[in-house]
């Protein structure tokens, strides 16, 4: 009896946390689906999920309509260079606030800390109008060097890490005689190479879904990212959901399959934020 | 070549305490400036992209200026101005309604989800997909959304239609239902983040409690009220202050699918802050009413501190 009790409760269980995927997923489903439709097939009652035919058009069109490979060469190379950068000078510093000795260090590093409380929107006028003043408005340099140049919730994550580090794998090296440059290049960044993917996918996405700051700091079409584009994109077409649809699976797909990809590094990398935060 | 080993290591300890203290030596002092070299370009960004314009913030926040012409200091008018504005005030009301409507339900289902998956096989796979929509374009999701909302031609209508008879609401264009809408589709995006963070806190917890319970004859509700629920509270406390920050700053899914409408219900305090700056050009009352963004995240964020020696129980 209590066995079949249990297996009864965890087939229930199963019942809605299928229903709750479903939930999660269909959206998905139904927007890469509908983007293979053509218009008609969309006011059927009740809804047809399965394209009949299937429509590769909606693409065509909307890749033609506006210049969504463009954005997509805008989004890409600004992530890149944003990626690579704050890797780089975030974990430098977070190696020094974990492992050296230095004046005014503690400070220093509530200072970064406190700032993660501040919202986006108290600095965004003063650094538009900054932007405006050194003529960077409508220039990826506005959306690029303040991201590329400073992320203190980076900054906090790879502390955490170089922290766990036990002090005899640099004190070797010190005796050795290594300076702190190839101690932190050769011997400590190695070490926190799970830390640096799951911040390197954290800054990718959250570069590429980005709207506010772009929103702000750009306004020709050519300079766009894809968040921007596809905006722009709704404007147009606000009712040929078909189309819509195309444009959606455009600017999503390569995040989905980012995150397919890089689950794992994603997943881990918020539950340390969170668990060490 | 033997001798010569043992020569060396003969000399080593000789050696050593010398070249110790002259390394521990030359690192302390230099350490000092190397710790600089490596914060440097990370400062240098602190300093331009954080700290340089909050303090404008707050300069400007008391400034009179239409992006143009002369600033002219006007001590704390748009403070006042902006606590007088109408549209202000909505704003304000709609942010805590959307706050109301998304953190406890938001917060909630995740619990009990990751709870839920905790003890089922698959877990991989459930998290892979609950987790999806935290990571995606919320211009996209909300693009795909307005579709799924549309009154005439939505799923969600369609389905209630074919399945339950009901007529559906016009969620989106209805002055009720809108907000209602983009916290539904909020908590939709939020869930799986929070969820995994509960996840997490719940490998943190002992299996033995559950074991003890067990002896003692506790059903599987009092095993979650009295065990999983206060022992994941340092969790909760997280999540919560997360989510309500958050939801405090909710912008891009009203602009995208309802310009803020219709009749302003779904306008929201940033909202409001986009429209004082680069709509109306009042750039010191738009960063005014930023800076009482601020201070509204930051006293709600302290009270929560404050509150949740009550109920945050940490396990030592």
């Amino acid at each position: 009896m209590q066995t079949r009790g249990l297996r009864l409760s965890t087939v229930l269980l199963h019942i809605i946390l299928l229903i709750g995927a479903c939930i999660m997923a269909l959206p998905f489903v139904w927007m890469l689906l509908s983007s293979l439709k053509d218009l008609s097939q969309v006011f059927i009652v009740p809804p047809k999920w399965i394209p009949d035919p299937f429509v590769w058009s909606n693409f065509k069109t909307s890749l033609t309509a506006l210049p969504f490979g463009r954005a997509y060469f805008n989004s890409f190379y600004i992530n890149v260079i944003v990626v690579a950068s704050q890797l780089f000078t975030c974990s430098m510093a977070a190696y020094a606030f974990a492992k050296i000795r230095f004046p005014f260090r503690e400070p220093l590093f509530v200072l970064f800390l406190a700032t993660m409380m501040v919202p986006g929107q108290v600095t965004i006028i003063p650094l538009y109008l900054m932007m405006k003043s050194i003529g960077w408005l409508d220039s990826h340099l506005s959306i690029i060097v303040p991201a590329a140049l400073f992320n203190a919730f980076g900054v906090f994550l790879l502390r955490q890490f170089f922290r766990g580090i036990p002090k005899e794998m640099e004190e070797a090296a010190i005796v050795d005689g290594a300076n702190r440059w190839t101690i932190y290049a050769r011997i400590m960044l190695p070490l926190v190479k799970p830390a640096l993917s799951a911040l390197g996918i954290f800054t990718f996405l959250g570069m590429w879904n980005s709207f506010f700051y772009p929103l702000i700091f750009l306004n020709t079409p050519e300079k766009f990212t894809v968040p921007m584009m596809l905006n722009l994109y709704r404007g147009m077409y606000s009712t040929d959901w078909t189309l819509m649809m195309a444009g959606a699976s455009i600017a999503l797909i390569p995040v989905l399959i980012v995150y397919i990809i890089g689950q794992r590094y994603i997943i881990e990398g918020v539950t340390l934020s969170g668990i060490k935060g | 070549m033997q001798n010569q080993t043992a020569d060396r290591t003969a000399s080593a300890p000789a050696l050593q305490p010398d070249n110790k203290r002259k390394t521990a030596m030359t690192s302390k002092t230099s350490d000092g400036i190397w710790g600089y070299v490596f914060i440097f370009p990370q400062l240098v960004g602190l300093l331009l992209f954080s700290l340089i314009p909050l303090i404008s913030a707050f300069v400007l926040s008391m400034m009179k200026w239409d992006g143009m012409g002369e600033k002219q200091f006007v001590g704390l008018d748009n403070f006042i101005n902006t606590f007088k504005d109408e549209d202000f005030r909505i704003s304000v009301v709609n942010t805590l309604y959307y706050t109301v409507l998304t953190v406890p339900t938001g917060i909630i289902l995740a619990m009990l989800i990751a709870v839920g998956l905790n003890r089922v096989k698959g877990k991989l796979i459930y998290r892979l997909i609950y987790f999806m929509p935290n990571i995606t374009m919320s211009v996209a999701v909300a693009v795909v959304f307005m579709w799924l909302f549309n009154a005439d031609f939505g799923l969600i209508n369609l389905y209630l239609k074919e399945w339950f008879g009901i007529d559906g609401p016009r969620w989106l264009t209805d002055t009720r239902f809108v907000m209602p809408s983009i916290a539904m589709l909020s908590v939709w995006m939020g869930l799986g983040g929070n969820m995994v963070l509960f996840l997490a806190g719940l490998q943190g917890i002992s299996a033995s409690y559950y074991e003890a319970a067990q002896i003692d004859g506790a059903s599987k509700w009092q095993q979650f009220v009295n065990i999983t629920v206060p022992l994941l509270s340092p969790t909760t406390f997280f999540v919560t202050i997360m989510t309500i920050i958050g939801s405090f700053q909710v912008f891009d899914q009203s602009f995208v699918m309802t310009s803020g409408g219709p009749a302003k219900a779904s306008y929201t305090i940033v909202f409001h802050i986009y429209d004082s700056a680069f709509v109306d050009f009042t750039f010191g009352k738009s960063t005014a009413t930023a800076v009482i963004l601020f201070i509204m995240i930051l006293a709600l964020t302290l009270f929560q501190m404050k509150m949740s020696k009550r109920w945050v129980h940490y396990e030592d």
